[in-house]
């Protein structure tokens, strides 16, 4: 076991050990903290996007510049695929 | 991969048009059931995938180019940050919904509460739904098209 | 205690994920860790905005009752796609470096040029 080994064994344990405290000091399930934000877009998503799916209307009104973002992450991944296996089929 | 079967490609043959109304309807009624434009666009697309799988990558890339598939995903994006700016213009911010409340297309505002759908509403999420449908449909159909033609040109040269 | 069963098995994934990441030579089973990390990921912002006997928001044909908060649904919907890119991303890379080095172990790629 080289020293190289043995650091990566340690770190790890520090992560985990780091990890499982905090899934049991976290709050309890099914009672999160702050629901301000969440209670307010459940009232008034109807009136205010039309829409009954109060899902699809935070993903495409009040966050939509998140999915701006993600549609220009899937649209650069496609590109990068594309360019590098035309690269490989010549 | 060269293709499969006889049966496999018939069987494909017939489910392919069921899978791709059923992705369709999941991106048309995003607005209103679980689902949306990523959803249904992945459905349509693993449909796709299932005729490449059961085709062979040969016949799918001599019918499909992936510069046509290219295009479409372009289009999708356009038409996505189009009506994104259409909110500006008519609007006040990005992303505006302007369409909601003018009881014109998708226009309808819902009563509030529970209740049964009504596929008229939304503003402007169902076009979104459908130009993000369609660029889902075309990335994740061209990405594994794309995989598929390059481990078949391996072996191919073996 | 028994209640955050939830925040454990977010926990557990993200270090099997980050086990095999560390300690594997595998560039296929370093990718599945990565995916791993996100399943995780995803699973720990649904857990967030869990409320106890909610619904999910939304308003056809619903029960009625309280319903689970809808941000964090959206942002998973966001980080689930972009998964997907990622991971088609990586994988192209995997193939590319296999074609070029003739293996897949990380020990012994990235050496001098032939």
């Amino acid at each position: 076991m080289s020293r190289r080994d043995i650091t990566a064994v340690l770190s790890f344990s520090i992560v985990a050990i780091f990890f499982i405290f905090g899934a049991l000091m976290i709050h309890p399930f099914g009672a999160p903290d702050e629901t301000g934000m969440d209670d307010n877009i459940i009232t008034n998503a109807q009136t205010e996007t039309g829409a009954n799916n109060a899902v699809t209307s935070v993903v495409f009104d009040y966050r939509g510049l998140d999915t701006l973002g993600e549609t220009t992450i899937l649209f650069t991944a496609v590109a990068a695929i594309i360019m590098i296996f035309r690269r490989l089929n010549k | 991969m060269s293709g499969m079967s006889k049966i496999v490609k018939t069987i494909s043959g017939i489910a392919f048009p069921f899978i791709t109304i059923y992705g369709l309807y999941i991106i048309a009624h995003g607005h209103l059931t679980p689902g949306g434009g990523f959803q249904g666009g992945a459905i349509v697309a693993s449909g796709c995938a299932m005729i490449l799988v059961s085709y062979g990558s040969i016949w799918t890339m001599n019918r499909v180019r992936e510069k046509n598939l290219s295009i479409l995903e372009s289009l999708g994006a356009v038409c996505f940050i189009l009506l994104a700016l259409l909110g500006l213009g008519f609007g006040t911010v990005f992303f505006n919904n302007f369409l909601v409340g003018t009881n014109s297309l998708f226009g309808v505002v819902p009563a509030v509460g529970s209740g049964l759908a009504n596929i008229n509403t939304g503003g402007v999420i169902p076009l979104m739904n459908f130009a993000v449908g369609l660029k889902v449909i075309v990335g994740l159909f061209g990405i594994v098209l794309v995989m598929a033609y390059a481990s078949r040109t391996k072996e191919g040269k073996k | 205690m028994i209640f955050n069963i939830p925040f454990i098995a977010v926990a557990a994934l993200i270090l099997i994920g980050l086990y095999a990441v560390i300690f594997k030579r595998n560039l296929i089973k370093m990718v599945i860790g990565i995916t791993l990390i996100e399943s995780g990921v995803n699973l720990f912002l649904i857990t967030l905005g869990y409320r106890e006997g909610s619904i999910a928001p939304i308003y056809t044909s619903s029960p009625g009752g309280i319903m689970a908060l809808p941000v964090p649904q959206a942002l998973t919907l966001t980080s689930i796609v972009i998964g997907v890119a990622v991971l088609a991303l990586m994988l192209s890379l995997v193939i590319h470096i296999y074609r070029h080095y003739g293996t897949l172990d990380v020990r012994k790629i990235g050496g001098p040029e032939e």
